[in-house]
């Protein structure tokens, strides 16, 4: 930036002048002479439209987006390399930080990936209670999506309306895993814990009332002029360019992509429920936003659906070389002992060779990839992460559309920043 | 669990008749096929598994590289590929020998999803691939210079303490490592106090 041009403003009023009227005095500053007409603009990496450290740097044509250029790993943490230092079990607490607002799915795919890995089927109580928590953390995702979403383009209510169920669904992750969001709760082989007692019966409740607050919302903004204005025709990718940009998860579905995992490569028990993926015609925020509120509805139905299958029954496999003993075996049996001592010290070898195994998270494909030597801390464990990939296709998105919509589709990806640094 | 099948996939069968010896291996691991190809051809291979009717592999899933704990296995760059229409799966991998300098093609041109997960691949494991558009760094900043952080020579914490990382990367010449056309902070140096390169190798250690 060489050249400088003087400009003058009419600034600040330093008294009256003898009739009375103001006396305005000019301010002559010096600004920087732009020798083209496009303009570079900086968003983020801490700005609240950017939903969490993403930085943009932005050039414009006056107010059209000629360019995006993003710039992630601000939050990068090393998790890939720090995983190949612990035992599967110990990588589980990382993949809670991953993609910190569905910490469920990446539990979950964690532990099927380790279970692929060495061959364990794990017990049916587990499977339905491994949906159910998939199905929680794709609504609670979804909830802190439309909020957010809704926060950038101007419609405050509807965060506080979502917000309200998703403090309501962590106190049942809470009173189950001990935590809310950090919920580390599925080990190799089964689950931390089992659920609490009451803890189907208040989430049945929960999933009676859940679809009325989603009517209101859509009542708010599907018909709302405002809303469609911000998202109808904005950001659109055709379903050609979706798939080859390798768009997952609701990116894809919105242009016409029917490609679900829990349908196309079902895991857990999802190939037995009774439950409809929503797909949108023509790939644009407002689709995207039809397709995760339907999304939701549909996760409450395998919610219930799980409710009424959950049976008695053991939570972990019956084999001692993979699941910890009770505690208080653990103290009192010298075998228990042996077991417990040996898998804390020691781990869960897996076997000679490599798993990749992938769950439909709120996001999209995600997938653990695993590759082991025969010990127990895996050679490389590489995360899927389906936020980066569809981050990737921000730019194609955004260039011609004006600012104001940049920040539109930006949220329509629905990115968490944990999970694209990692 | 279905009981977990040790038979190849059949496009790993077509992909041999096609191709021959160019496809090196063929393994099947905890019920997926792996085909390891030979460098070369690999950008031609994968081009054919994209497009042939009966393959249509149409969805990257992933592109991600494998580093032994053994020194003397290769590096293995691999891709997962997904076709939407055949529901299949398939693993492709190249062996890269280490000794050898580490470039593959890029597969941008085939799928444009390729482009941040090649870069990826790029900043963690240093491998080039040769016609990328934009082939840079993105998880770590651009004027990192400790090297590539999944590499098994890598330490778990890094090469030097916090504070020789910090002094670092602050003692670098902003201008050599931002193109002014976005938003550089080599406009910004003029205004920066001239002493700041040395202040920051003053910093006490911590």
């Amino acid at each position: 930036m060489g050249a400088t041009r003087t400009v003058t403003y009419e600034l600040g009023t330093t008294g009256l002048d003898a009739q009375g009227n103001p006396v305005r005095t000019p301010l002559v500053a010096a600004e920087p002479a732009m020798d083209t007409d496009h303009m570079l603009v900086n968003i983020g990496p801490q700005h609240p439209a950017t939903h969490g450290v993403l930085r943009l740097v932005v050039e414009l044509d006056g107010e059209v987006v000629v360019r995006v250029i993003p710039h992630v790993g601000y939050l990068h943490s090393g998790f890939e390399k720090l995983g190949e230092y612990r035992h599967y079990n110990q990588i589980i607490p990382l993949t809670d930080r991953t993609d910190y607002l569905a910490a469920m799915s990446n539990n979950v795919c964690l532990a099927q990936a380790a279970e692929k890995l060495m061959g364990i089927t794990i017990t049916e109580r587990c499977t339905v209670l491994r949906v159910i928590a998939c199905e929680i953390s794709r609504i609670i995702s979804h909830c802190v999506w439309a909020g957010t979403t809704g926060i950038d383009i101007g419609a405050f209510t509807v965060f506080l309306w979502l917000f309200q169920e998703r403090e309501r669904l962590y106190n049942f992750i809470e009173s189950w895993t001990g935590a809310r969001m950090t919920t580390s709760v599925t080990r190799v082989g089964g689950l931390m814990c089992d659920i609490p007692d009451g803890w189907t019966q208040g989430l049945r409740e929960w999933c009676g009332r859940f679809p009325k607050v989603l009517d209101e919302v859509e009542t708010m903004l599907s018909r709302n002029a405002i809303w469609l204005g911000r998202n109808v025709d904005v950001g659109i990718i055709s379903a050609e360019d979706a798939i080859n940009c390798s768009l997952s998860g609701p990116m894809v579905r919105a242009s016409g992509v029917p490609y679900d995992l829990r349908k196309d490569r079902p895991y857990l028990d999802y190939g037995t429920y009774d439950f409809d993926v929503p797909v949108g015609e023509h790939g644009d925020c407002y689709d995207r936003y039809l397709v995760r509120m339907e999304e939701m509805r549909q996760s409450t139905r395998i919610i219930l659906q799980a409710l009424d299958r959950l049976r008695e029954g053991p939570i972990n496999v019956a084999d001692p070389k993979v699941i910890l003993p009770p505690k208080t075996r653990a103290m009192g049996d010298m075998e228990a002992m042996i077991f417990h001592f040996k898998q804390v010290m020691e781990g869960v070898a897996a076997p000679i060779g490599e798993a990749y195994d992938a769950v439909e998270g709120p996001r999209g494909e995600l997938g653990y990839y695993f590759v082991s030597d025969g010990t127990a801390k895996p050679v490389r464990w590489r995360i899927r992460p389906p936020a980066f990939i569809n981050l990737a296709a921000l730019p194609r998105m955004a260039e011609g559309h004006l600012l104001s919509d940049l920040i539109a589709i930006n949220a329509s990806v629905d990115i968490v920043m944990g999970e694209v640094d990692r | 669990m279905p009981p977990v099948t040790t038979a190849p996939s059949p496009s790993a069968l077509a992909l041999r008749a096609r191709f021959g010896d160019a496809v090196r291996r063929v393994e099947v691991s905890c019920g997926d096929t792996i085909v390891v190809v030979a460098r070369e051809r690999a950008h031609e291979m994968l081009d054919w598994l994209r497009a042939e009717p009966a393959q249509r592999f149409n969805f990257l899933v992933d592109v991600t590289a494998v580093e032994y704990r053994d020194r003397e296995r290769p590096l293995e760059v691999v891709y997962q590929l997904w076709s939407l229409e055949h529901r299949a799966f398939l693993r492709v991998k190249i062996e890269l020998d280490k000794q050898a300098p580490l470039v593959v093609d890029s597969v941008v041109d085939l799928w444009q999803g390729a482009n941040w997960m090649e870069r990826e691949v790029w900043d963690m494991f240093g491998v080039r691939f040769s016609g990328h558009p934009d082939l840079r760094r993105i998880l770590m900043w651009e004027n990192y210079s400790e090297g590539h952080p999944l590499r098994k020579d890598f330490p778990l914490r890094g090469r030097f303490s916090r504070a020789e990382q910090v002094r670092r990367a602050l003692s670098n010449e902003l201008e050599k490592h931002y193109s002014l056309e976005e938003l550089s902070a080599s406009d910004a140096a003029p205004y920066l106090p001239a002493d700041l390169p040395q202040a920051a190798g003053r910093r006490p250690e911590r």
